[in-house]
C-alpha cells in the first residue's frame, strides 16, 4: 500500500523531492503573507476597543498557533524514525526543531507587544503565555541537546526521547498552568472577548495563517536538505553535487 | 548451509566523518576463535561494540540466528558476554561482591565463584575493595567471569591487556576449552597468542577501508 | 539447531523482585562509601533555604506566605544537584555497559537504581522538612500537606531527572544542559504541591490535588523507565 513511498526512503530522492518543492513553498508563502500582511495592517476594519493595535494579532495569531502544531510535526516524525527507522525522519525532526523555537519567540515577542496597551505591561503571567514561554523552553531544550552530540545519527535519537517525553508532558503542562492560573487570579484585563471577530478581519488572518504555515514549510525544506546533506556527506551523491556546485 | 552464530551482514562503521570500515562481511561459527586486526584507530572496538549491539553501524545489520540483535536482545544477551575496555567493577565493592553481583546480572552460574576467583589468582584478595587492587586485579575481577559464563559467544576487547604471563597461558586455555565445547570468540588482541594455534581467523580491517 | 539449545540448563532468570533488590542493594552500599553525594545535595537545600530570608528581609508574613514556594522550588534544584551521580559513576566504570548487555529486563533495574536514588536523595528531604518549614515559619496548618507533597513528589523528581540524566550521561558538559532539559518537566509537579500546601495553610481541601500528584506519580514509574533505557542505550552509543 505505501509502495510508491519507498523510493523516497533514499536521501538522494527525498533531497531531489525536497529541492523541487522549494520553489512552490517559497512562492506560496510570499504571495500568501504579502496579501494578508497589506489587507490585515492597512485595509481589515479596526476594532473597536483596541482601535488599531490589535492588527498585531495577523503576526501574533498565526505564530502562536502554529508553534505548537510544529512541535507536533516534530514528536510526529520522531516517532516515524523509531517505529519505522527511518533517517530520513530524523532529518526532518531536526530540521523543525529550530524553526518552531522561532515561531515560539515570535508569538511570545509579539504577545508581549500586544500587552504593552491592552494590560498596561508587557508581561503578564496569563496562562497561554505562560505555557507558550515553557514550550519555549521545551524547544530549547531539544535544540540543545541535538547540538551536544559530535554524531548527527546519535543526537537525533536522544532528542527524539526528549521530543516524546515533551508530548506526554505538553498537556500536563498546559492544563497545570491554567488551573495555576485560575487560582493566582490577578486583576488585569483579560484579553479582549471577541466571540465573533468579523468576516473583514477574519479572512486577512486565515490568508496570514496559510502563509505562515507555507513560510515553515518553506524554511524546514531549507533546513532538511542541509540536513540531508550532513547526515549523508560521505556519500557518493552529495560528493559528485558538491563538485558540480564548485564547492572543494 | 550450516547456521552461523552470529552474522556481520554488510557493516559500515563511519566516525568524525571518516569511513572506518565498509560493507564488511563475515560469519561467526560454532568453534571458531576469531582476532580482529588493525592499527590503532582502524575501528576494532567500534566494530566489537556493534557486534554486541551497544553502538549502532552507519549501515548495516548484525543478525543472531535469523533476526537483528536489536529485534532480540534478551535471546541475543543470553548468548553473549562481552567484557570491554572498561571492567565494569566497582570501587567500592569487593572483588567477590563485583563478581557474584555481574554473574547474576548477566544469567552466569553463581555456584563455583571461590574456583573462579583462584582460577584468575585473586584467592586472598576476594574480600578486598577492588578500588584497593591494582589495574591488572581489576581486570581479571571482570575475567573471572568467562570461567562462570554459560554463553556460546564472547566478545572480548583486549583481554590480555595488563595480564601476566601465566594469566595470559590460562586464559588461552580457556579460549581452546571454549572454542572446543562449541563456542566462538571474537576478541581483539595487541600481541600474538602464544599457543601457535592454526584455527585462529583473522579479519584485518585495515584491507577493508 | 538455534543457537539457543544449550541455554536452559544452566540460566535460570532472576524474578524481576530479585532483579530489583540485588540492584537496588548495591547502589545503596555503594553509596554508603561517598557519604558526601547524599550529604552535600541536603546541605545545599539548607542553605539555599537560608538565602530567602536574607534575600527578601525576616518579615513573617511574607515568609509564612512564601514558604511553600521556596522549599519546593529549593528541593527542585537540590534534586537537580544530586541527579548526575544516578548513572555518571556507572558510565565511567563500564558497569552501566554491562547492565545494558544484560539478559534481564532493562527497565526493572533502571527502576531499582532510581529507587534507590530516591532513598538516598529524596526520603532526607522529606526528613529534614519539618526543620526548613520551621525556618520559613510555615503554616502549622500546611505541615501535613508539605510532609505528603515531597513524599508522593519527590520520586516523581528522581523518575523525571533519571530521563534527562540518562541523555546526558555520556556528554562532558551534561550539567547545565540537564537543567534546561528537565526544569520544565518539573513545572507540573511543582504548580500541584505549592498549590496543596497552599490550601492546606488556608485549611481547605486538598485532597484533589493529591490526587493529581499521585497520578503525575504513577505515570512516572510506568513511562520514565522505558525513557530512561533507550535514552542509556543512545548515551553508551
Amino acid at each position: 500500500m505505501w509502495k510508491w513511498l519507498h523510493p523516497y526512503a533514499k536521501p538522494e530522492r527525498s533531497y531531489q523531492l525536497a529541492s523541487t518543492l522549494l520553489p512552490w513553498f517559497a512562492i506560496s508563502s510570499v504571495i500568501l503573507l504579502t496579501i494578508g500582511v497589506v489587507w490585515g495592517l492597512a485595509f481589515a476594519p479596526s476594532e473597536a476597543y483596541q482601535k488599531e493595535y490589535y492588527r498585531i494579532i495577523y503576526i501574533h495569531v498565526p505564530a502562536a498557533t502554529l508553534s505548537m502544531s510544529v512541535y507536533m510535526a516534530m514528536a510526529t516524525a520522531v516517532l516515524i524514525s523509531m517505529v519505522w527507522q527511518l533517517k530520513l525522519a530524523d532529518a526532518t525532526a531536526a530540521a523543525l526543531a529550530p524553526v518552531g523555537a522561532t515561531l515560539t519567540t515570535i508569538a511570545l515577542i509579539t504577545g508581549a507587544i500586544w500587552g504593552a496597551p491592552s494590560w498596561g505591561t508587557s508581561w503578564v503571567w496569563d496562562a497561554r503565555l505562560t505555557s507558550y514561554l515553557i514550550l519555549l523552553f521545551l524547544y530549547l531544550g531539544v535544540i540543545a541537546l541535538n547540538n551536544a552530540f559530535d554524531d548527527k545519527a546519535l543526537a537525533s535519537r536522544a532528542a527524539g526521547i526528549l521530543t516524546l517525553v515533551g508530548v506526554v508532558n505538553i498537556p500536563i503542562i498546559k492544563y497545570s498552568v491554567e488551573w495555576w492560573n485560575t487560582l493566582h487570579q490577578t486583576a488585569t484585563i483579560s484579553k479582549f472577548d471577541s466571540p465573533s471577530m468579523s468576516t473583514e478581519m477574519l479572512w486577512p488572518l486565515l490568508i496570514n495563517i496559510t502563509g505562515f504555515a507555507f513560510m515553515i514549510g518553506t524554511l524546514t525544506l531549507i533546513r532538511f536538505k542541509n540536513e540531508v546533506l550532513a547526515r549523508n556527506s560521505m556519500r557518493p551523491w552529495v560528493i559528485e553535487l558538491a563538485t558540480k556546485e564548485g564547492i572543494k | 548451509m550450516p547456521t552461523s552464530l552470529l552474522r556481520a551482514h554488510q557493516l559500515t562503521c563511519i566516525r568524525e566523518n571518516r569511513i572506518l570500515f565498509d560493507e564488511l562481511d563475515f560469519d561467526v561459527n560454532a568453534g571458531d576463535l576469531i582476532q580482529i586486526e588493525g592499527a590503532n584507530g582502524t575501528g576494532k572496538t567500534s566494530l566489537l561494540r556493534i557486534l554486541a549491539g551497544l553502538s549502532l553501524p552507519y549501515e548495516g545489520d548484525v543478525l543472531y540466528g535469523q533476526s537483528s540483535i536489536t529485534a532480540c536482545r534478551d535471546e541475543y544477551y543470553q548468548d553473549l558476554t562481552f567484557i570491554g575496555h572498561l571492567a565494569g567493577v566497582k570501587g567500592e565493592l569487593s572483588a567477590l561482591q563485583n563478581l557474584s553481583f555481574s554473574l547474576s546480572i548477566q544469567g552466569d552460574r553463581t555456584d563455583n565463584i571461590d574456583q573462579a576467583i583462584d582460577n584468575v589468582d585473586l584467592t586472598g584478595f576476594e574480600n578486598a575493595n577492588a578500588a584497593h587492587l591494582s589495574a591488572g586485579q581489576n581486570r581479571r575481577i571482570a575475567l573471572a567471569r568467562l570461567w562462570q559464563s554459560t554463553s556460546k559467544i564472547w566478545i572480548l576487547d583486549e583481554p590480555f591487556t595488563a595480564i601476566d604471563k601465566s594469566g595470559v597461558a590460562a586464559l588461552e586455555q580457556l579460549f581452546i576449552d571454549h572454542t572446543a565445547q562449541g563456542g566462538a570468540i571474537i576478541f581483539t588482541s595487541h600481541q600474538e597468542l602464544l599457543i601457535a594455534n592454526q584455527q585462529v581467523i583473522h579479519i584485518n580491517l585495515e584491507d577493508n577501508s | 539447531m538455534t543457537p539457543l539449545d544449550h541455554q536452559s540448563l544452566n540460566y535460570t532468570p532472576l524474578s524481576y523482585g530479585q532483579l530489583f533488590m540485588k540492584v537496588m542493594n548495591r547502589d545503596l552500599k555503594v553509596a554508603i562509601h561517598n557519604k558526601g553525594d547524599i550529604l552535600n545535595p541536603l546541605i545545599f537545600l539548607v542553605i539555599v533555604i537560608t538565602l530567602f530570608p536574607l534575600g527578601i528581609g525576616p518579615e513573617t508574613n511574607l515568609l509564612t506566605r512564601i514558604a511553600p514556594g521556596i522549599i519546593w522550588v529549593a528541593a527542585l534544584l537540590s534534586a537537580l544537584l544530586s541527579l548526575e551521580r544516578l548513572f555518571k559513576n556507572d558510565f565511567i566504570d563500564g558497569s552501566l555497559e554491562q547492565m545494558l548487555l544484560s539478559p534481564q529486563p532493562l527497565f526493572i533495574m533502571v527502576l531499582a537504581k532510581i529507587t534507590a536514588h530516591w532513598l538516598l536523595t529524596g526520603l532526607p528531604i522529606l526528613i529534614i522538612a519539618p526543620l526548613l518549614g520551621l525556618m520559613l515559619h510555615m503554616e502549622p496548618l500546611a505541615y501535613p500537606a508539605l510532609m505528603i507533597t515531597l513524599a508522593i513528589g519527590t520520586p516523581v523528581l528522581s523518575l523525571i531527572g533519571a530521563i534527562g540524566v540518562a541523555l546526558t550521561v555520556g556528554l562532558k558538559k551534561g550539567g547545565v544542559l540537564l537543567s534546561l532539559l528537565i526544569l520544565p518537566l518539573y513545572i507540573p509537579l511543582l504548580i500541584f504541591a505549592t498549590g496543596a500546601i497552599e490550601a492546606a495553610s488556608l485549611g481547605m481541601p486538598y485532597g484533589s490535588h493529591l490526587a493529581i500528584i499521585s497520578a503525575l506519580l504513577i505515570g512516572a514509574i510506568t513511562l520514565s523507565p522505558f525513557a530512561v533505557s533507550s535514552a542509556l542505550r543512545v548515551s553508551t552509543n
